[in-house]
């Protein structure tokens, strides 16, 4: 008999079985399950099940992180609600305004861990495949029936294997490669499969740049992604965890219905032109198409070394374009401020924003006028996400975002960085 | 047997254009939800749709976010069934857990246009379209179960013993 992926592993698991195989529909219960601002429509659908209070809350993670501060009444008062909410039904892990966004603050948090599974009322709940978990997006009404059952049904998806060789050039980074995968393969490459990456270039990858990998893979279609964890994932897990865990691994014999090799030793920076991620040409192809906004941060690029990357294509010059940066969370906000970059992003003269999504999906903090062509570090650029239908919205990396925030076009971070090599 | 109306769209329709992220935390009703169905897609839709009307599309139907009004938006709108090529995952789940039929059918959208009628027969499980029959794949029992009984929420409220209105 062959043997089982990680996604078979990991739902059997969840699910209290000893295994599991793709194609079965399970009941399974999740180790962390997690919502944001959208934690007062959740409530509203919860009441209206007639479950007595929430199972489990000490299993249950609340951040406020997608319109923060409220930037209106009606956002206001939807953050008053779920604060009155966590309160009556003892959710301790409640994160406020400014703590930053759910993704990037649950790992900060070791809120879950190798060998578990994560639902949240988040499409890019595939991130936390970068811990080695399994993570999953899923509905309002799912998560209230999570909050009144603690279950949930799921289908165990096929998994897809994607083989990742080599070592990144300098100023390439895993985005890029993240980009390429969609281009080659499309927004629906992924479809409702679980994606496991596999090869010698992940291990070469930094802890800030591994969740960009099943970040983007929301993207691709895909349930869930899954990078193997090594020491590095462990050593980081050490000091912040607060229960035991059990990494697992898929076995060599697992059955996959599609791979995917990709050598990234030569790759070239990449970007998604609108309106979809998987719009992907090489960015030299694009050099020169004027931008009038750029945008650094989001649970895709807004950690540490993404700041850190931009300031060092950005000291020494001024911005040409508005440049927005929001940092991921508190916590990488204030390795910033006292690293230094910070102080080199104000100066080239970017406008730094609270820890959240800032205007990602479009709620406030940069929605661009029609016709504004921003480029952003963020996963999404479907038509009209950043709050303007008729407004250009292109992916990239931070290098790129901050090399076209210099120029006030798409530009070649290379250009800027040559003389430090 | 039902006859429906058809919308017909294309590819890799996302959930961004069938429901602008800017509006999910500030839109409430199923009334105000309904009225920015496909906005960003097909403006006509939300003033042009009747109870009944289907949508039929291409491949990966609904890919993007985990935003349930991308679903109910439709719902509310009194679509009962989306027919696709495919469809996102979460899109997917979201249809069955709303107790809206996600039917997979690849070769429908080669067939009709906006404006045109099926016939859906739920005993032969088939699409009657443009003289030709497409199979309906059938789903799980236990995904079916959920669908049939109206979706997620009232089956808890049958489990909590609250009375489905």
């Amino acid at each position: 008999m062959s043997g089982y992926t990680f996604a078979e592993k990991a739902l059997a698991r969840a699910a209290g079985l000893t295994t599991a195989r793709a194609g079965d529909i399970l009941d399974i219960q999740p180790d962390l399950i997690f919502s944001h601002d959208n934690s007062a429509a959740i409530r509203r659908i919860f009441e209206q099940t007639g479950a007595p209070a929430v199972v489990r809350p000490e299993r249950i993670a609340i951040t406020l992180d997608h319109a923060v501060p409220a930037p209106t009444t009606q956002h206001a008062q939807n953050h008053a609600e779920i604060r009155r909410w966590v309160q009556e039904q003892g959710i301790r892990h409640f994160f406020e305004v400014g703590r930053g966004i759910c993704h990037q603050v649950i790992s900060e948090e070791a809120l879950v861990l190798p060998g578990e599974t994560i639902l949240g009322a988040d499409s890019h709940s595939t991130h936390y495949g970068w811990l080695g978990a399994f993570g999953m997006g899923i509905g309002r009404t799912e998560m209230a029936a999570l909050w009144a059952t603690g279950e949930l049904w799921l289908r165990v998806p096929e998994s897809m294997k994607i083989t990742l060789n080599g070592k990144l050039q300098r100023s390439v980074t895993i985005k890029d490669a993240s980009l390429r995968i969609l281009g080659d393969l499309g927004v629906a490459g992924g479809q409702y499969r679980a994606v496991e990456f596999a090869g010698d270039a992940l291990s070469t990858l930094t802890l800030d740049e591994r969740p960009v990998l099943p970040n983007m893979m929301a993207e691709f279609g895909a349930m869930s992604a899954y990078l193997p964890p090594d020491q590095a994932v462990f050593d980081y897990l050490e000091p912040r965890r607060t229960r035991a865990y059990t990494p697992l691994y898929p076995d060599h014999d697992a059955i996959y219905a599609a791979e995917y090799t990709l050598d990234v030793s030569n790759l070239e920076p990449q970007i998604a032109l609108p309106h979809q991620p998987d719009n992907v040409v090489p960015l030299s192809e694009v050099i020169g198409q004027p931008i009038q906004q750029a945008f650094l941060g989001t649970c895709t690029n807004g950690r540490f070394e993404d700041l850190q990357a931009a300031a060092e294509v950005l000291r020494g010059h001024r911005v040409r374009c508005r440049l927005v940066v929001i940092p991921a969370s508190s916590q990488v906000y204030l390795r910033a401020a006292q690293s230094g970059v910070l102080a080199a992003l104000v100066e080239a003269g970017a406008a730094v924003g609270t820890p959240g999504c800032g205007p990602c999906m479009g709620n406030h903090m940069g929605i661009p006028a029609p016709d504004e062509a921003t480029i952003s570090s963020a996963n999404r650029n479907f038509r009209g996400r950043m709050g303007t239908p008729e407004a250009p919205v292109y992916l990239a990396s931070p290098y790129v975002v901050a090399a076209s925030a210099i120029c006030g076009h798409l530009a070649d971070p290379r250009e800027f960085l040559s003389d430090r090599f | 047997m039902a006859l429906h109306r058809v919308w017909v769209y294309g590819d890799n329709v996302n959930t961004d254009v069938i429901f602008p992220g800017k509006y999910t935390y500030t839109l409430k009703t199923p009334e105000e939800i309904a009225v920015h169905a496909l906005e960003d897609l097909d403006p006509a839709f939300a003033g042009g749709v009747r109870p009944g009307d289907v949508i039929v599309a291409g491949r990966n139907w609904g890919s993007g976010s985990s935003r349930e009004q991308a679903v109910t938006a439709l719902k509310y709108a009194g679509v009962p069934v989306i027919i696709a090529a495919s469809f996102g995952g979460l899109y997917f789940r979201n249809c069955i857990n709303q107790g809206i039929w996600p039917v997979v059918c690849p070769e429908l959208r080669q067939w009709v246009q906006t404006g045109e009628t099926i016939e859906i027969d739920r005993q032969t499980n088939q699409i009657l379209a443009a003289g030709r029959a497409f199979a309906i794949p059938s789903l799980s029992p236990s995904v079916q179960a959920i669908l049939d009984g109206g979706g997620l929420l009232p089956m808890l409220q049958r489990r909590f013993g609250k009375v489905t209105v």
